[in-house]
């Protein structure tokens, strides 16, 4: 613990600088990365008609992330449906 | 070939026009034909950075309208003969800088110039969009602090997506200028290292330019730091820099040759 805070009190701002950045252009990246914001926008509205006509989700638990990378770039749907919805009861 | 190249950041006051003034005077004095575009529409500096502020008479949107031709416009400068420059219009609306305008302008600066700079206003409207649609080469300045690394961040993705490169499937070639660089406060951890921002952005090094009140000195008297006081610290960064942009194409040949004669080393073992 003593030692833990040693080093802590060592700690200047640049390294937390740093991570805050780090955090906040990775999801920056994905949300207004240049011209990826329109296509993001037109997937979202297109997979929400398609999940629309078969599930009742709320438009809040479904989430569209492109992610930029150097040679490929990923795009994750992540859709969260309701227990009620699927009629199945959770795993015990 | 004529290279265009953008001089852009994102953030305000981060040093594009000290950069552009001394990157375009870096370049003529080593004989190169530049011309300097300013491309900030309402709030134009370039011209009085580089001395040229009482000798305006026709700017950029004057030549898109077709008032003056772009001879008559561009203002040479009476230090190094090869260095042009081309204001911005003060009063002028920015809704007549059109795409068609900029994209002749640019298109008639190829046939004379080797290099033209455009100097990016801050933002990511209209002036700075098209500041940065037809270059070949790009220079994002950044000051090692949170607000201009997430700016030059955004701009990167632009340069990426919104030139006329990218869409044809070819890429900008980036290069980050790290300006107002305190090594010492960067040691002591109180400002971001240069491997820090490198990291960060993922865009090649061009230069450090040092902080130095020979800047400001320089900008105080209307001549760029290269030729005001060309043996200061941060004029040193900016020659070097210059010499790295011009060294680029024949890095690259020597690249391919290397690449080609290791095929062949290896068909003929």
């Amino acid at each position: 613990m003593n030692l833990f805070n040693f080093f802590k009190k060592n700690t200047t701002s640049a390294p937390v600088a740093r991570e805050r950045l780090q955090v906040l252009l990775a999801h920056e990246r994905t949300i207004v990365g240049g011209g990826e914001s329109d296509l993001v926008a037109i997937l979202r509205e297109e997979i929400m008609a398609v999940i629309a006509k078969h599930l009742a989700v709320p438009q809040d638990k479904v989430q569209i992330k492109m992610d930029r990378g150097a040679s490929v770039s990923t795009l994750e749907v992540d859709i969260e449906i309701p227990a009620t919805l699927t009629g199945l009861r959770p795993a015990a | 070939m004529a290279k265009v190249l953008v001089v852009t950041s994102g953030k305000g006051g981060v040093g594009k026009t000290t950069s552009t003034a001394a990157l375009g005077a870096a370049l003529a004095q080593s004989g190169q034909k530049v011309a300097m575009i300013d491309f900030d529409v309402g709030l134009r500096n370039l011209d009085l950075i580089m001395g040229a502020e009482r000798r305006v008479v026709y700017d950029l949107i004057n030549v898109i309208k077709g008032d003056a031709t772009i001879d008559k416009a561009l203002i040479r400068d009476k230090r190094v003969e090869t260095l042009h420059l081309l204001p911005a219009s003060q009063t002028r609306d920015k809704d007549n800088l059109t795409d068609e305008g900029v994209a002749r302008v640019i298109e008639d600066l190829r046939e004379k110039f080797d290099w033209i700079i455009c100097d990016s206003p801050a933002g990511i409207e209209r002036g700075a969009t098209l500041a940065m649609r037809h270059a070949d080469v790009a220079v994002v300045v950044t000051n090692p602090e949170v607000s201009s690394i997430r700016d030059s961040d955004r701009i990167i993705g632009m340069l990426d997506s919104k030139t006329l490169k990218a869409e044809n499937g070819e890429q900008v070639e980036k290069h980050l200028l790290l300006t107002r660089y305190d090594a010492a406060r960067a040691q002591r951890g109180e400002i971001l290292k240069v491997e820090d921002v490198l990291d960060i952005l993922s865009i090649p090094l061009l230069a450090i330019i040092p902080e130095s009140t020979e800047v400001l000195r320089s900008s105080n008297l209307g001549a760029p730091v290269t030729l005001g006081s060309p043996n200061s610290a941060p004029a040193r960064a900016y020659l070097e820099a210059v010499r790295k942009l011009q060294g680029e194409t024949i890095v690259e040949v020597q690249k391919q040759r290397g690449l080609l004669s290791k095929l062949f080393a290896r068909r003929a073992a």
